[in-house]
């Protein structure tokens, strides 16, 4: 289904969290109440930048419970191909925009009798919007917080008075570390665990789980992968009947959707799997940077996201 | 409803072959020659490895199963308890389950009924059924739930089989439910209830 | 001429027993014909639920039809008999809330002359005129309704709801209502994901439908609601034909006559529709259920036609396992006089 349903809002608020962070707000431009969301929820954010519309998700960190304005915290990535900058140099207070409904890719099990959590810097922002839902429902929960030092521990403060002795925040720069086998090592049957953060972290968290015997379906993450920047190259799209340039800081699905063809999408970030497409012919090598293909669909050259991977050689024909 | 053939549906459980992983814990739930699944686990692992694991055996024929109980007696496991049925032998299960913690990998071997009725108290102490190894062994009597009276006939065989609580004759489907741990029995001929369909044995 | 559902008075009639209901001549044209074409095969036919077409079932969002009222009242009686047939698995209380608020909100906003909803933060006051029922509660807080939020308004909608889970890449069926159901139990199936309450359908799963159909489901999305139509056949007006009672309605199966068809013998249309559920992440399915007799059929010279040839060309399969072995022979034999072998026009809608 490419025909995604946005919300035009405007931008109510502009706070600076930290020198790496910073918040926006959204709401309707009559002030009604944005739609429901469920906690863990994210939305694309459309950004036009110069010539180009981006396209970005990121999680909802707002309480699900209060939808007068929809709440996001973006980190500045000085290396990304510029939504992040995008965000934190152009978007003033007052400006309208163009969101996607939210969707939800990082849902808590409700059937659990415990949600263990862990957070790794920015990864905390779809536990704040869960904890609000937890808190309403009297869910049991912890929560693990990682952060470089204190400065960068954003929210800290503010988690502290809503959730207390369940929050445990741990700062890099202190030699602070989450004891990931204890924690694993002790929990109640039934408990599902979550993770949200830098890659290398989640890969840790999967990696202990599976150490420890938890089974694949008590264990969720989210990861948004980034498209990165890399080599301009052209792509044919056979069903359209069209060659485009995929240029050096555009992802092929924006290259595709400049070029007017409608693709399916929905986190753009390698992880849903709405935008799988079927490469047709490939001669040269796909950089896959998504997290949802098989290794086998990865390594035949067959499936691509191009949402968030590249592609280095002479041909690439899309079934798009 | 006329019925077609469905063999093999998916909603009829699919079972394994025990394999030893990686966890904490380890807890096995075995009846009769469900207790060989053990042993022959137990030989494809180290010697310690039933220091941290517990097991829950049914013996319903102790002068069959004499070899098997030894065998497991033989393992060293720190918790071995062993039951005269099924439904006696529940609570217990019960009780190790909802003890356990996260990173106890759950091995059940044995009969159809048993394998349902662990997977079903694994689920209601909060375990996701697919974290759970299953390897059937002996016996496929049915556990068959009336679909009419709700009333649960134990140890069906046959293809029709008679509802012990409302006596309807019923077509035992292969269709599962993993939350009563039961096929579904649906009334065989209430089309035409003269109709009365000869009995075979089918399950066993 | 088409008529709205608007214009329609309630109808009292009975699905059971006396078998009073009956079709007002408006409300066969506005069915929601299955057959695109002059034959069946099981088909992912999803399609975007919006911008209904004026004088059909897909005008409302959620339609509400002149049987409204008597079909609320077979409901509430199959729930005295058998209140198994509403259940909600813990997990689902927020699902449930979920639903009402749809539910609320699109009948009041399509059908203000029927139904009434104020809000005021959590303090809501909700008004159903033809069921006389004027409720204030507070939203999020069972102990203010007489039921839980999923009982309480799908006691006041029609069709059956089932309410899905979405976990694990699949979707668990941990909720329902379902009191007008073709022959399947919320009962035995509640708990099992897609795959497995789909299990004893006859080649689809063979044909990957299952899989592509849950891929699509999957990428459903608040605000972008879809549907099919699904279809079998129901010896009397009888909307609770569940396998709970098949020992009572079974029976009638063999009733068909040639002399009685026309008027005893229903196509069974299932709308079937699905709602991704904000707060809850669960998706919501409703399937409503629309009764034509033959003679209804005959009042359209395409649809009566088309049946024709969708009875004789359906695989043994199919029609075994929508049960009509005991009388789709005669129902052709009667529908043969609608064909008189002429080509008919694409799609559903009568010429």
């Amino acid at each position: 289904m490419s025909s995604n349903a946005t919300l035009d809002v405007v931008v109510s608020d502009v706070v600076t969290v930290n020198s790496l962070i910073k918040r926006f707000h959204f709401v309707r431009p009559d002030g009604s109440p944005l739609p429901a969301f469920s906690g863990g929820a994210h939305i694309v954010i459309e950004m036009q930048d110069g010539d180009t519309i981006r396209r970005t998700p990121y999680s909802l960190m707002s309480s699900p419970l209060n939808t007068t304005d929809y709440q996001v915290s973006i980190r500045r990535d000085d290396e990304g191909r510029g939504g992040s900058l995008y965000m934190h140099q152009q978007v003033t207070k007052g400006m309208p925009m163009r969101i996607g409904y939210p969707a939800n890719l990082f849902s808590l099990d409700k059937r659990a009798p415990k949600q263990l959590m862990f957070a790794g810097g920015i990864g905390i922002t779809p536990f704040l919007a869960q904890i609000h839902q937890l808190l309403k429902t009297n869910g049991n929960f912890e929560l693990h917080y990682s952060a470089r030092n204190e400065k960068l521990g954003a929210y800290v403060s503010e988690l502290k008075q809503l959730i207390g002795h369940r929050l445990h925040v741990y700062y890099d720069d202190q030699d602070q570390r989450i004891d990931f086998d204890n924690l694993l090592s002790t929990q109640p049957a039934g408990t599902h665990v979550y993770v949200c953060g830098p890659a290398p972290m989640i890969d840790h968290v999967l990696t202990r789980c599976k150490a420890h015997g938890w089974p694949k379906a008590h264990t969720h993450f989210e990861h948004f992968a980034k498209a990165p920047p890399g080599e301009p190259f052209t792509l044919e799209l056979r069903a359209s009947n069209k060659f485009i340039e995929v240029g050096e800081n555009q992802s092929m699905l924006e290259a595709i959707e400049a070029a007017g063809v409608d693709a399916p999408y929905l986190c753009r970030g390698g992880a849903c799997g709405h935008c799988e497409t079927d490469v047709l012919e490939c001669d040269g090598t796909l950089l896959h940077e998504d997290h949802w293909l098989e290794d086998d669909e990865r390594t035949s050259s067959r499936k691509v996201m191009p949402c968030v991977s590249r592609f280095k050689g002479q041909r690439l024909v899309l079934d798009r | 409803m006329s019925q077609p053939d469905d063999s093999a549906i998916l909603s009829r459980p699919r079972y394994g072959k025990l394999s030893p992983v990686e966890a904490n814990f380890h807890v096995f739930v075995a009846d009769d020659s469900g207790g060989n699944s053990i042993l022959s686990l137990a030989q494809s692992v180290p010697k310690d490895f039933f220091n941290d694991a517990e097991i829950i055996y049914i013996n319903t024929k102790p002068v069959d199963n004499k070899a098997t109980l030894e065998g497991l007696e033989a393992l060293g496991c720190p918790r071995l308890y062993t039951g005269p049925t099924i439904k006696a032998a529940l609570p217990r299960i019960n009780a190790s389950l909802e003890r356990m913690r996260m990173g106890t990998q759950v091995y059940l071997a044995g009969s159809e009924s048993l394998l349902g009725l662990a997977t079903m108290i694994a689920m209601q102490v909060g375990l996701d059924h697919q974290a759970l190894q299953t390897e059937h062994q002996g016996s496929l009597a049915r556990r068959v739930q009336c679909v009419h009276c709700k009333g649960i006939t134990d140890n069906v065989t046959t293809q029709p089989a008679n509802c012990d609580h409302c006596g309807l004759l019923l077509l035992v489907r292969d269709h599962y439910s993993r939350r009563v741990a039961a096929f579904q029995g649906v009334n065989i001929n209430a089309e035409d209830p003269s109709d009365i369909p000869v009995k075979e044995e089918m399950f066993s | 001429m088409a008529t709205s559902a608007k214009d329609l008075p309630f109808k009292q009639e009975t699905y059971r027993n006396d078998f009073t209901f009956k079709n007002s001549p408006e409300t066969v044209l506005r069915a929601p014909f299955p057959f695109d074409k002059d034959s069946y095969m099981y088909a992912v036919n999803m399609e975007l639920h919006r911008d209904g077409r004026p004088g059909t079932a897909f005008e409302a969002p959620i339609d509400v039809d002149e049987h409204y009222v008597a079909e609320m009242q077979d409901r509430a009686l199959v729930l005295d008999e058998d209140p198994l047939r509403y259940q909600s698995l813990p997990h689902m209380s927020l699902a449930g809330w979920d639903t009402l608020e749809l539910l609320m909100t699109c009948k009041a906003e399509t059908y203000p002359q029927w139904f009434s909803l104020t809000r005021n933060g959590d303090n809501w006051h909700w008004i159903n005129r033809p069921m006389g029922i004027d409720q204030h509660f507070v939203f999020g807080d069972e102990s203010t309704l007489p039921y839980g939020p999923l009982e309480y308004i799908t006691r006041q909608a029609q069709g059956d709801f089932c309410v899905l889970d979405e976990r694990d890449d699949n979707l668990w069926m941990d909720a329902g209502m379902i009191t007008t159901q073709a022959d399947w139990s919320l009962d035995f199936d509640i708990g099992m994901n897609f795959f497995e309450w789909h299990a004893p359908v006859p080649l689809a799963h063979e044909k990957g439908i299952f899989i592509r159909a849950l891929k699509y489901l999957r990428t459903i999305q608040q605000g972008n609601p879809a549907r099919r139509l699904n279809w079998t056949m129901t010896v009397n007006p009888r909307l609770d034909t569940s396998p709970e009672n098949f020992h009572i309605w079974g029976p009638e199966n063999t009733h068909i006559t040639p002399e009685n068809v026309a008027d005893k013998l229903y196509l069974r249309i299932e709308l079937q529709s699905f709602w991704r559920l904000p707060r809850s992440n669960a998706l919501l399915f409703p399937i409503r259920c629309y009764f034509l007799s033959m003679r209804d059929l005959s009042t359209v010279p395409k649809w009566a036609t088309r049946m024709h040839r969708v009875l004789q060309t359906l695989p043994p399969e199919i029609a075994s396992y929508k049960g009509l072995d005991n009388y789709r022979q005669i129902a052709i034999d009667w529908l043969a006089q609608h064909d008189d072998g002429s080509p008919t026009t694409e799609g559903p809608f009568p010429d």
